[in-house]
């Protein structure tokens, strides 16, 4: 008889785990027992010192993984120093995420809806917005998401890594649908988010499938020890692998964001709330990057010896995929009208500009994807954070009805998000330092030396050229040529373009105001075409204005931004710590 | 020597803090701030002689010292100390800075003293002085190209610093962009160089390139060695670069005293004797040098005779004195020495020429055109005592200090090197005959301004010595024009003292007697020198310039080098600018012009395909999987790949 043998579990090792995952268990016990006054404060600081301590655990295993890696609870998890190093980045970049997340600003109101149960437009939806509720569950559920990310980063097993997909995208998907404004946007978003996500899971589950009719195992590193000894004979069966691979490859590219599984990124990005759009732009191209090198790499390992041919297979799709990726991104971000899209086609764009480095097949890439993924997530996060702060205002009385919830009539309300980036024209003179930031994080995505875009860039592309492929790093360059076009042109909005309201008194917008659409009323007799000009132009008027940040979007932007510039100024400490992460196998 | 080096920096440091203080301090410091700027440069030279006395009190062995300032640059496999090269070389130059820097520092205080702009002129000048003792004392050419640049822009400001207000004020600034646009020219040569070293050598310190030069290829050294007389000719004014230092007279005549005559256009001297080492590995480099200071000695000498504009003769005379200097300098470690010691004396007698110019022109209201002064012996003696000394000197009468230093030159011209007598014969020549028209024409000044029976003034004019500001320092330099040359040349004084940086020269005979060369040399002299007295002093001076010969005008042309700058260099870099220009709009621009339609265009088509519909983003992604399959099946079926990690 068989006795039972708990397996020995290096607990340390699932520290980071632990504590993020934890805290969001932690944090539904708070929205049931902690008082609704103290719930919002509570979680906030549970999330951050979640993330924070998840963070120092990192640390705290960094040397022992560099020198030993390790695999715990029985090979579920496989922690090298490439992962660990993964679960460091999105443990940073998530509390950056939850930093501009708990960010009400001078409005007093966050991002997210009273309710999110509440059917958009109704009088309980107003109800609960005049009784001041909010929805503090989204912290718990950024905590669950981060941690499935982390998860996601850290394993071999393909059946473990299936279930932190779904545990990271499960939140993401309700996260999505709880916008404050514009809600239906964001629910359709979440609508959207989600189908194709079951999609994509469904094929990566399909590949998990068929690889284990192939293997008999789902732990790629086992798979490929066995088929180098030949234990695995590839003759005739290696369709089974390699369709299982790519099948799983699709999954990942999903989560990635690569061309021709994108459509969801622009439309989601939309509709999500901004500061969710930042972490999940940020984290989870972080984490299924990173899972992506993992599964290719340790698929390719097992093969290249024993049949090449598999090797090249997986090499053309993910080229193809590349210059599919970045050719859409960059094109296609080139005609956009509002940011926040023009920021998911910039990061279509660099899902696209990592994968030529992961395309690249050579053990250099581990470094510097890990060093692209951590500046392209902080000038992701930093550029969503801005776009936060960047406001309408409405200067004048009208019935404005629809999807902005604000009081009706209420003049001089900051609204919902400037997204158009017309309305951005003159805010370097409305706020030098937010334009002065989000320059840098626009010229850190453009690749622009001295910010950390520029090193990871080179990082990326100098990858591909080590693997043989310098036309494909050309293509690159030259991709990211047409990116810089947009970004520059919005610069160029920002700083040299004066905003058709900048003649407005910034202090005093309603009284005046009024009193002018007032008297146009009361001429109105004489000039009935006038009247009719006016009251149009009267109850469409909204200034954009800049809502400043109670602290933790601030701080987040500016973390961000002095970041970027460090990074890419001083490069070598971070590079040479994740030059020490190149290690995918224990 | 070691107890006073921590003070080698002050040199650099007083004049670069008196000129940031001029220049950030503005018009608060108007009051006051020349005399600021006399004191930092007088600092210096207090500095300066420290030094010099320390330095003449060591063993000759150990006078030369590198004083390190620690890492300036380390990027890649090049690292640049920053440190100061003391020895007898950059000594001699420090001292001529300091000392004839401070004394027309003092006379400009009288020379500018109704200019509004006093204040900046100073300023300027305590930064030239700062550039100029950097460029001299740099261990590194990179250092040294600091300096050069310093100079360059300190050159800049002060030919154009009469650049508004005034009738000249856009000639003025022409004539500063044209120095600083040919002086850039000849900067690429020293950049260029330092590249060819860097690349050879692996450093651009003098402490490593100097030794390893004879290890380089023939090649390599006539390259760097070409390189560096391209930048020495811009500098220093030498053919074919040499067209701007006419047009620099437009700045205020100190400034052409200190720079245009004493110190910063003989810095091409001090790189080639600086670089000695190098040119000796490249005889071919070195007769390029001999062969450009010999063009360039005769092209000024001529271009002197004709023009009756005082500075722009003095000029002339310059550029024609360099030229005895490059001459020198390509003549090996014979020529060094005297290149040197003529740059020296020269430094004195010039300055001294130049600054009693400019004491005339203040005594006749900014006259400059010789043909309108005339008889002004009498009304301005020490101008013209002290100008006689000068006069003197660089007739090269012995025992006035020109004597010394270019017979020396002369000499040194007439031995064969590397057993080719030609050489000596022609460049020998071209030196004794360029002695001879410098009498001529120096005679012609001294005579037109000072001589003649009848003044040929215009209107009322009175003339008058200056304050003791201005004829101190024509006294103190008379007396160096008088008895520098004699002072340190008997005996080889000076040749000695420079021996432990230019090397000891093997004695070779000349090709004639020595007693010939001098003897000849001072027949000629004294010949043009009767002649210009005839012609100008004993004949009436006609108050308009006479037709003149062909020569005569083409040498008040300055020899066509404007026409002929014109049409070989300007106009065909024209003609390339406007083709690219062309190029540039109609095919470069026009054809990236279609890019941007050509990704607005695709962006529109993409954008088509976001529908916001569910199910054709699904469709698109079932048919990407597809895509993907097909993919993977091509590339077994085809065999293809990317020649990539395989």
């Amino acid at each position: 008889m068989t006795t039972f043998v708990p397996p020995e579990i290096d607990w340390l090792a699932l520290a980071p785990l632990i504590v993020v995952l934890g805290a969001g268990v932690v944090g539904i016990l708070v929205e049931a027992f902690v008082p609704a006054r103290a719930r919002r404060t509570t979680q906030i600081v549970l999330a951050l010192a979640a993330l924070a301590g998840g963070l120092a655990f990192v640390a705290v295993l960094w040397p022992q993984i560099v020198a030993q890696p390790v695999q715990v609870v029985g090979g579920s998890v496989t922690l090298t120093p490439f992962a660990l190093a993964a679960q460091g980045i999105v443990a940073v970049l998530a509390f950056l995420g939850v930093l501009v997340v708990a960010d009400r600003t001078s409005t007093g109101q966050d991002a997210f809806a009273p309710t999110a149960s509440a059917v958009p437009g109704t009088s309980y939806e107003d109800l609960a917005r005049r009784a001041g509720l909010v929805q503090t569950e989204i912290y718990p559920l950024l905590l669950f998401a981060t941690g499935g990310m982390m998860l996601f980063a850290s394993t071999d097993d393909l059946v473990v890594m299936f279930i932190a997909l779904e545990v990271l995208s499960l939140p993401l998907y309700v996260l999505c649908a709880t916008a404050r404004r514009r809600r239906l946007l964001s629910q359709e978003a979440a609508a959207k988010y989600f189908l194709l996500g079951a999609f994509a899971s469904a094929l990566f589950i399909f590949g998990v499938a068929l690889i284990y009719g192939f293997a008999g195992t789902v732990r790629l590193l086992q798979i490929a020890q066995q088929v180098q000894g030949g234990m695995l004979p590839l003759e005739g069966m290696s369709v089974l692998l390699v369709a299982g691979v790519l099948l799983v490859t699709v999954g990942l590219l999903f989560k990635v964001g690569a061309v021709p599984f994108h459509a969801w990124t622009p439309d989601v990005y939309t509709g999500a709330p901004t500061p969710i759009t930042g972490f999940m732009a940020a984290c989870t191209k972080a984490a299924a990057v990173v899972a992506l090198v993992q599964v290719l790499y340790r698929t390719s390992i097992g093969v290249q010896a024993v049949d090449p041919q598999i090797l090249r297979q997986l090499q053309v799709v993910i080229v193809v995929v590349a210059i599919a990726t970045m050719v859409v991104g960059a094109v296609v971000g080139s005609v956009q009208s509002d940011v926040k899209r023009l920021l998911a086609y910039s990061s279509i764009a660099h899902a696209g500009f990592l994968l030529v480095g992961i395309a690249g097949f050579n053990a250099q890439v581990q470094a510097s994807t890990l060093f692209y993924l951590l500046a392209y997530g902080l000038s992701t996060v930093g550029a969503f954070a801005v776009v936060t702060l960047v406001r309408e205002r409405r200067v004048a009385s009208g019935s404005r009805s629809g999807e902005d919830n604000g009081p009706v009539a209420d003049d001089g309300v900051v609204l919902g998000e400037a997204t158009e980036i017309a309305q951005w024209a003159g805010l370097g003179r409305k706020a030098p330092w937010l334009t002065a930031a989000f320059g840098i994080f626009l010229l850190s995505m453009a690749g622009i030396p001295l910010t950390a875009g520029f090193v990871a860039k080179f990082g990326a592309f100098s990858g591909a050229v080590t693997g043989g492929l310098w036309w494909l790093a050309v293509l690159g360059v030259l991709a990211s040529i047409v990116t810089v076009a947009f970004y520059l042109r919005l610069l160029v909005v920002m700083v040299f373009r004066r905003a058709d309201d900048e003649t407005v008194p910034e202090q005093v917008p309603d009284a005046e105001d009024l009193d002018a659409s007032e008297t146009a009323g009361a001429s109105g007799g004489t000039a009935p075409a006038a009247l009719a000009t006016a009251q149009v132009t009267a109850a469409q008027r909204v200034v954009v204005t800049v809502a400043r940040s109670r602290g933790p979007a601030a701080v987040a932007v500016a973390v961000c931004a002095v970041a970027t510039v460090i990074l890419g100024v001083f490069p070598s400490p971070v590079l040479d710590l994740v030059e020490q992460a190149s290690k995918f196998v224990p | 020597m070691n107890d006073v080096i921590g003070l080698a920096p002050w040199l650099i440091g007083f004049p670069l803090i008196g000129a940031a203080v001029l220049l950030l301090g503005g018009r608060a410091t108007d009051r006051w701030g020349h005399w600021l700027g006399v004191l930092a440069s007088g600092a210096a030279a207090v500095v300066g002689f420290i030094l010099l006395f320390r330095m003449i009190g060591t063993p000759a062995e150990e006078r030369a010292v590198d004083h390190s300032l620690g890492t300036w640059l380390s990027a890649g496999g090049l690292d640049v100390d920053l440190g100061l090269r003391l020895d007898p070389l950059s000594m001699t130059f420090v001292v001529l800075v300091t000392f004839v820097g401070t004394l027309i520092h003092i006379y400009s205080v009288a020379y500018m003293d109704h200019d509004v702009d006093r204040r900046r002129f100073f300023a300027y000048l305590n930064l030239f002085v700062a550039a100029m003792l950097t460029l001299v004392l740099a261990d590194s050419y990179l250092l040294l190209f600091v300096g050069w640049e310093g100079v360059g822009v300190a050159s800049y400001l002060l030919i154009g610093f009469w650049d508004t207000g005034r009738p000249t004020a856009r000639e003025n600034a022409v004539a500063a962009k044209k120095a600083f646009v040919m002086n850039r020219v000849g900067d690429m040569g020293l950049i260029a160089a330092m590249a060819i070293l860097f690349a050879t050598v692996g450093s651009v310190g003098f402490a490593d390139v100097l030794p390893a030069a004879g290890g380089l290829s023939e090649g390599t050294a006539t390259a760097v060695g070409l390189c560096l007389l391209l930048a020495a000719c811009g500098k220093s004014a030498q053919f074919p670069l040499q067209a701007w230092l006419g047009d620099a007279m437009a700045g205020p005549t100190p400034v052409s005293a200190l720079i245009h005559a004493a110190t910063m256009v003989t810095a091409g001297v001090y790189l080639m004797v600086r670089s000695g080492p190098i040119l000796e590995a490249a005889p071919t480099a070195q007769l390029v040098v001999v062969v450009v200071g010999a063009v360039t000695l005769l092209f000024g000498a001529v271009v002197g005779t004709a023009k009756d504009d005082i500075k722009k003769a003095l000029a002339a005379s310059t550029m024609s004195q360099i030229g005895y200097m490059m001459l020198a300098a390509g003549l090996g470690p014979a020529g060094y020495a005297f290149a040197i010691f003529h740059l020296l004396t020269h430094g004195f007698f010039k300055a001294g020429l130049f600054l009693g110019a400019g004491a005339v022109m203040h005594a006749m209201g900014d006259q400059t055109d010789m043909r309108r002064f005339g008889g002004l012996s009498r009304f301005l003696p020490i101008t013209w005592i002290t100008m006689g000394l000068g006069w003197l000197a660089i007739l090269g009468i012995p025992p006035f200090s020109g004597y010394w230093s270019k017979d020396g030159i002369i000499e040194a011209a007439f031995i064969p090197v590397d057993g080719q007598p030609w050489r000596a014969w022609v460049f020998g020549t071209v030196a004794v005959v360029g002695a001879a028209i410098t009498a001529f024409y120096m005679t012609r000044l001294f005579f037109m301004t000072f001589g003649g029976r009848r003044p040929r003034w215009t209107e009322n004019q009175h003339p008058h010595e200056g304050s003791p500001l201005m004829w101190w320092p024509l006294v103190f330099l008379g007396v160096g024009s008088a008895g520098l040359g004699l002072v340190l040349g008997i005996g080889g004084t000076f040749t000695t003292w420079l021996e432990p940086v230019v090397g000891h020269a093997e004695h070779h005979e000349p090709v004639l007697p020595v007693p010939v060369i001098i003897g000849a040399t001072l027949v000629l002299v004294l010949l043009g020198a009767a002649l210009a007295f005839r012609m100008y002093a004993v004949q009436l001076v006609p108050e308009e310039a006479p037709r003149g010969s062909f020569l005569t005008r083409a040498a008040r042309r300055d020899l066509y080098q404007d026409a002929a700058n014109e049409t070989l260099v300007v106009l065909p870099a024209h003609g390339i600018a406007r083709l690219v220009q062309v190029g540039d709009r109609d095919v470069v621009d026009r054809g990236w012009g279609v890019l941007p339609l050509a990704v607005s265009w695709f962006g529109a088509m993409f954008r088509k395909v976001q529908t916001g519909y569910v199910r054709s983003y699904a469709a698109g992604m079932a048919g990407g999987v597809l895509v993907i399959a097909l993919v993977a099946w091509l590339v077994v079926r085809l065999g293809a790949g990317l020649g990539g990690a395989q």
